[in-house]
């Protein structure tokens, strides 16, 4: 790392130490100063505290595209591995990755909508409901090693798929539940209920209502419920380190009973455990799997925006 | 002459009952699938507690409870071999501890900024950025720690490695910051506007409202949002893997290397032997783990609904 690098976060590491331990002081201590003046100062250190949140991620961001851009090239994109990730490309990781989105999606969006219909549709206020609520609520804050060991356990070992793309797509897709369900619920809610009662009062079964009226106006918040989700899923390291994923294969997954690689387990390795890696080949890695991540959540952003605005025109 | 009418208008009928009745058995059907749809959040989780403890529980065949929690020493191929998950536990508590110290300040200070302060611009700008924060992989994160920020640590600190505890704990702040955030906007939010308004009308201004009104007020929110904050630093797993530094002896300062639970699991469950004791073992340590984060989730979940309940109208 170059010098002005090495000063720039120095700096800001400073900063940050002193503007935590300012906000504390600030909020402990009543300061001998004129009311006005305190307010102002309050309001700059929450405003530096602010800053603070916000900016390392830009920076990160920022540093890595500088880093990475330069490992970025065609024989990086289009071809396979070489000499331990050392030379040629990363196409087969960024697909492998791919098909673990599309298989996470598979199984956890239809489970995780119909598991949300049911919620808003047909659940009464009862104690299995608040039971499933509560079970949502604590699978969001499972720990992601844990669901590996849940999937390692269940599908690898149990159900005989062995480490394999199939399994790791059922671990991650239990572990997308959570959001699926949260995020498809809520665009369920925001469907007014004049909807739903114009078309029963036409005599429309409830079913035929939910199918026909309601998925179809909650369908751009599901959507963007979907890809935050498989977002999260791609940048997933834990649950496919212990479930299927592999670092150097000879070929693509054939069928799902196949190992994989994926983006995130690419760069733990290469970044951890192989010695003598080029810090560029890292950075790109790391580009390439920000790029993925990052370009779905934004996606998700311009769906949800998209469909806002068109609520507004109506 | 009626006769054949009246048999097709029956005929008719007949067939619109027995369609509707297949409807219905169609949907009844559907409708059974989503039910189940529904118990499956269920059906995961007392997997996840069934599958712990079948495969973690005999490992207490092989040591007592007290050597397990205990132990200092976690031989697990050594023979005979021993399991202490101590060094694990105080590693995660170390690394959680100063995580959440170094992210509370921080993030209760820029939710109060934009929730009360903070002009509409700035407000719509700075939330997507930190709500990116959280999209922002849990490797990237650990890859950032171990290439720009462990140098750093090692040069200010003076030590032999870069890759310790303290390093994780920073970067676990960082991750720990847009959940902390966003929940406790969420309840500073919830605070009734009567109760700024009756501050503001007694001659307070806008710091003093949101010190002695706001935030008292939010203050079971905001306590909510730091557990979930230590429940994700407690469960976060790559990062701590990568810069934490893998020392297995019990860390006596900040800036040893050490392995939390999580490490431990994501680092020794590859060469385990299936149904050996190391794979008890680890997911015995999983189970604890498990425990712990349930525990924080639960009471971060009743708090908030509480706190929601105060202030519903």
């Amino acid at each position: 790392m170059d010098e002005g690098t090495t000063v720039s976060i120095s700096i800001a590491f400073l900063i940050y130490a002193v503007a935590s331990i300012a906000v504390v002081v600030l909020a402990v201590i009543k300061a001998k100063m004129t009311r006005r003046i305190s307010e102002r100062t309050a309001f700059i250190f929450l405003g530096l505290a602010t800053a603070l949140a916000a900016l390392p991620v830009l920076f990160i961001i920022v540093y890595t595209i500088i880093n990475g851009a330069g490992a970025i090239n065609w024989t990086f994109l289009t071809q396979a591995p070489a000499q331990a990730g050392k030379a040629g490309g990363i196409l087969p990781v960024i697909i492998g990755t791919f098909c673990l989105m599309l298989g996470t999606l598979f199984f956890a969006l239809p489970i995780g909508v119909m598991a949300s219909i049911y919620l808003t549709e047909y659940a009464r206020d009862n104690w299995l409901t608040r039971l499933i609520n509560m079970a949502i609520l604590n699978l969001a804050g499972v720990p992601s090693i844990v669901f590996g060991l849940f999937g390692l356990s269940v599908f690898v070992l149990a159900f005989h798929f062995g480490l394999s793309l199939l399994a790791a797509s059922l671990t991650l897709a239990c572990q997308a539940l959570a959001m699926v369900i949260t995020t498809s619920r809520e665009a369920i809610l925001a469907v007014p209920r004049e909807y739903r009662e114009g078309s029963l009062a036409i005599g429309v079964t409830k079913w035929q209502t939910v199918r026909h009226v309601v998925l179809p106006q909650a369908l751009p918040g599901i959507i963007t419920g979907a890809v935050l989700a498989i977002s999260r899923a791609a940048g997933e390291t834990a649950p496919i380190l212990v479930t299927g994923a592999a670092f150097l294969l000879p070929s693509l997954p054939a069928s799902p009973f196949d190992q994989f690689m994926a983006l995130p387990y690419h760069l733990y390795t290469v970044a951890a455990h192989v010695p003598g890696m080029s810090r560029t080949t890292m950075w790109g890695v790391a580009l390439v799997l920000l790029v993925v991540v990052l370009s779905f959540d934004v996606l998700a952003a311009i769906v949800r925006y998209r469909s806002r605005q068109r609520g507004l025109e109506r | 002459m009626l006769k054949p009418g009246t048999s097709t208008v029956v005929a008719a009928s007949n067939t619109g009952d027995s369609l509707r009745r297949r409807l219905r058995l169609g949907e009844r059907f559907i409708e059974g699938w989503i039910f189940l749809a529904g118990l499956f959040a269920i059906i995961v989780l007392v997997g996840i507690i069934a599958v712990l403890i079948k495969e973690g529980l005999p490992i207490f065949a092989h040591s007592s409870p007290w050597q397990f929690l205990f132990g200092t020493k976690w031989y697990p191929v050594s023979e005979p071999p021993t399991f202490g998950i101590l060094p694990f536990f105080v590693s995660t508590l170390m690394i959680t501890l100063i995580a959440t110290a170094a992210a509370v300040p921080i993030g209760v200070a820029c939710a109060a900024y934009l929730a009360e302060v903070a002009p509409p611009r700035i407000r719509e700008t700075v939330k997507p950025v930190i709500e990116l924060l959280a999209g922002i992989p849990s490797v990237m994160m650990g890859f950032i720690g171990l290439i720009l920020l462990s140098p750093l640590v090692q040069s200010i600190f003076h030590l032999n490695t870069g890759l310790c505890g303290l390093t994780a704990a920073i970067m676990l702040s960082l991750m720990s910051l847009p959940i902390i955030v966003s929940v406790s906007e969420d309840a500073l939010h919830a605070v009734p506007k009567e109760f700024k308004e009756a501050s503001y009308a007694l001659g307070a201004t806008k710091w003093e409202t949101i010190r002695h009104v706001c935030i008292p007020a939010a203050l079971s929110g905001i306590a909510a949002a730091i557990m979930l904050g230590v429940g994700r630093a407690i469960g976060e797993t790559m990062t701590v893997l990568m810069v934490a530094g893998g020392a297995l002896a019990v860390p006596l300062s900040p800036t040893d290397p050490m392995t939390t639970m999580t490490a431990a699991i994501a680092s020794g469950i590859g060469n385990a032997v299936r149904g050996g004791l190391q794979y008890q073992a680890l997911f015995a340590v999983g189970l604890i783990l498990f425990v712990m984060t349930l525990a924080v989730n639960l009471i971060a979940g009743r708090v908030l609904e509480r706190q929601k309940r105060k202030f519903a109208r």
